[in-house]
């Protein structure tokens, strides 16, 4: 139908090209980085040995005769991120509520902004106020000898998860169907009945993606917990300085060589397990809450 | 009406308020707490000769300039690679892509980009940037690596502006004969600019706040450049929140740490309100 002549028909093709690259590239930087990590993190694992790399629990990487065990880490990460949920998730998710579902118009048209900023701000700037603040405090309150511990970096990554839970949840809660909860009035449960035993429920995949999100943000955060965890490759304890899979990699990669910086990218591809299994949940309850 | 509510049910009721209210109050004094903090601590410590110079032991100054300029340069030049990539990934998404699949694989690793922590950005862009392209630590290594992290912003905030555009607007124009190309070239894209805008606000913001993926990409020096400087290799130079952690961290120098820490607050701002107006004029 359309005549598309000379110059004017290879312009097009050559955009529609240019624009599929573009596309491609996406799917292509993450193939890169996939097989980036693995073709780093490999040679050390296959050097130290899959289990004595993964269950080994002393990390002593500049010792004379140096231990690669990254079990410390692991279990670090794990407790670290369930901490953070533990304290973050129910506090995000009563705020999300109360925004989504009982504050005046008013009032969360002033707070809404203000948890979009708590989400803006820089991490090392937590980290900061952490280091300056929270470890003094947790300190003095438990008769340590240094607050910069596991419960300070808990604390931290609650306080950082905060802002994505109450988001994504909130957005959860607003998109529950208002015949759901009108039916729930009208058979007389009162206000706070109906949010908490029908829309709650109903928004509970939504609510579900918030958390896993959180665990997410959680899991990859390095450079805040680095200023407040103490860093020292303990086996983890609730007041005991610790360093995590992502710190680990932070804390030495600038001094490493040899088997050591090989164990540091063997250390990025367990975190990078961590989020790819994270991101097949988040991408399942992504589908889930399209249906 | 009222009384006719149990008492079980009523001290449900005010038990999950308080629970709420508490839960509401927390991350208000929180904001408020980090905030008043950093502002209390920092915003007596900026003065313009703090803005105006550079590092220097001879002259006993400490100045963030050098820093400033770096965060600029890394912002500027992440923007003019990811903005036709992205921009152009997410044309192919709406407008060309007619395989389903492929258009689903093309989002899946979108999402998966977008999930993957900046430490491992840190990580590969130091090893392939830095170390195998022989760019060395250096802005442009670390601007690079940005690229790849942003990318998937400007993807989604694009996508989502793109969808908004009456498909009217697309039939009239091939109507009149238009290539596909020319239609989106003169129809699509500028009723779509503020969704690019917000997606270009928001990727400065994880720019600005972007600190492991630029440790050991970017570096940690302090030296002013020039903007051609900054485009060469080997040239290492720390954004604002680097030298922020570096201040410290390393050097137990907080006073000029709050001070950037103050000043990152004041740009998380103005990016937010930035974004915000955006956001709204998007939704119109």
């Amino acid at each position: 139908m359309q005549k598309k002549t000379g110059i004017f028909a290879w312009v097009e093709r050559v955009m529609r090209g240019l624009f599929l690259v573009c596309g491609l590239a996406a799917i292509g930087f993450v193939l890169f980085i996939t097989g980036y990590l693995i073709a780093a993190g490999l040679p050390a694992i296959r050097e130290i040995g899959l289990i004595p790399f993964l269950t080994g629990s002393v990390w002593a990487s500049t010792a004379a005769e140096p231990q690669y065990g990254i079990l410390p880490f692991i279990l670090t990460s794990v407790y670290g991120t369930f901490g953070a949920i533990v304290i973050g998730v129910p506090v995000g998710l009563l705020t999300a509520i109360f925004l989504g579902k009982m504050a005046p118009p008013k009032v969360r048209g002033l707070l809404r902004p203000a948890v979009d900023l708590l989400a803006g701000i820089p991490s090392v700037v937590y980290g900061l106020v952490g280091m300056m603040v929270l470890v003094p405090f947790v300190r003095e309150a438990f008769g340590l000898p240094d607050g910069a511990n596991l419960f300070s970096a808990i604390i931290v990554l609650a306080v950082m998860i905060l802002p994505t839970v109450i988001s994504v949840s909130e957005t959860a809660l607003q998109a529950v169907p208002r015949e759901y909860e009108e039916a729930s009035l009208a058979l007389g449960a009162t206000k706070i009945e109906t949010v908490f035993k029908v829309t709650v429920p109903a928004a509970s995949s939504g609510i579900a993606t918030a958390v896993v999100m959180g665990i997410g943000r959680a899991v990859g955060e390095a450079m805040a917990i680095m200023m407040v965890s103490g860093n020292v490759a303990n086996m983890p304890g609730l007041f005991t300085s610790v360093r995590f899979l992502t710190t680990a990699v932070a804390s030495e990669m600038s001094y490493s060589s040899g088997l050591q910086r090989q164990a540091l990218f063997s250390i990025a591809l367990v975190l990078f397990g961590f989020i790819m299994v994270i991101n097949l949940v988040l991408n399942a309850l992504l589908k889930k809450n399209r249906k | 009406m009222e009384e006719t509510i149990s008492f079980g049910r009523r001290v449900y009721a005010a038990a999950l308020r308080a629970a709420m209210y508490l839960a509401m109050g927390l991350t208000c004094a929180l904001l408020l707490g980090v905030i008043g903090y950093i502002f209390y601590r920092g915003l007596g410590h900026i003065s313009w000769e703090l803005l105006s110079t550079s590092p220097s032991a001879l002259r006993g100054t400490v100045g963030i300039l050098p820093n400033l300029l770096n965060t600029l340069y890394i912002v500027v030049m992440t923007l003019i690679l990811v903005l036709p990539l992205g921009v152009g990934a997410a044309i192919y998404l709406t407008e060309y892509a007619a395989n389903k699949c492929l258009v689903r694989v093309i989002e899946f690793a979108t999402e998966t980009l977008s999930g993957i922590p900046s430490i491992i950005y840190g990580l590969v862009g130091m090893l392939f940037f830095a170390e195998f392209c022989r760019l060395k630590s250096s802005l442009l290594a670390g601007a690079l690596t940005l690229v790849i992290m942003t990318m998937p912003t400007i993807i989604r905030t694009t996508q989502e502006s793109l969808k908004t555009v009456p498909q009217s607007y697309r039939e009239g124009a091939l109507g009149l004969g238009a290539g596909k190309w020319h239609m989106i070239r003169t129809v699509v894209l500028p009723s779509s600019v503020d969704g690019i805008v917000t997606g270009c606000i928001l990727a400065v913001g994880r720019i600005v706040g972007e600190s492991a993926a630029l440790l050991y990409t970017a570096g940690m020096a302090h030296v002013l450049m020039s903007p051609v400087q900054a485009l060469l290799p080997n040239n290492q130079g720390a954004t604002l929140t680097v030298a922020m952690y570096v201040y410290a961290k390393e050097r137990g120098n907080f006073d000029v740490a709050f001070a950037i820490a103050a000043i990152l607050l004041l740009l998380t701002f103005l990016i937010n309100f930035a974004a915000n107006r955006a956001g709204k004029k998007l939704k119109k």
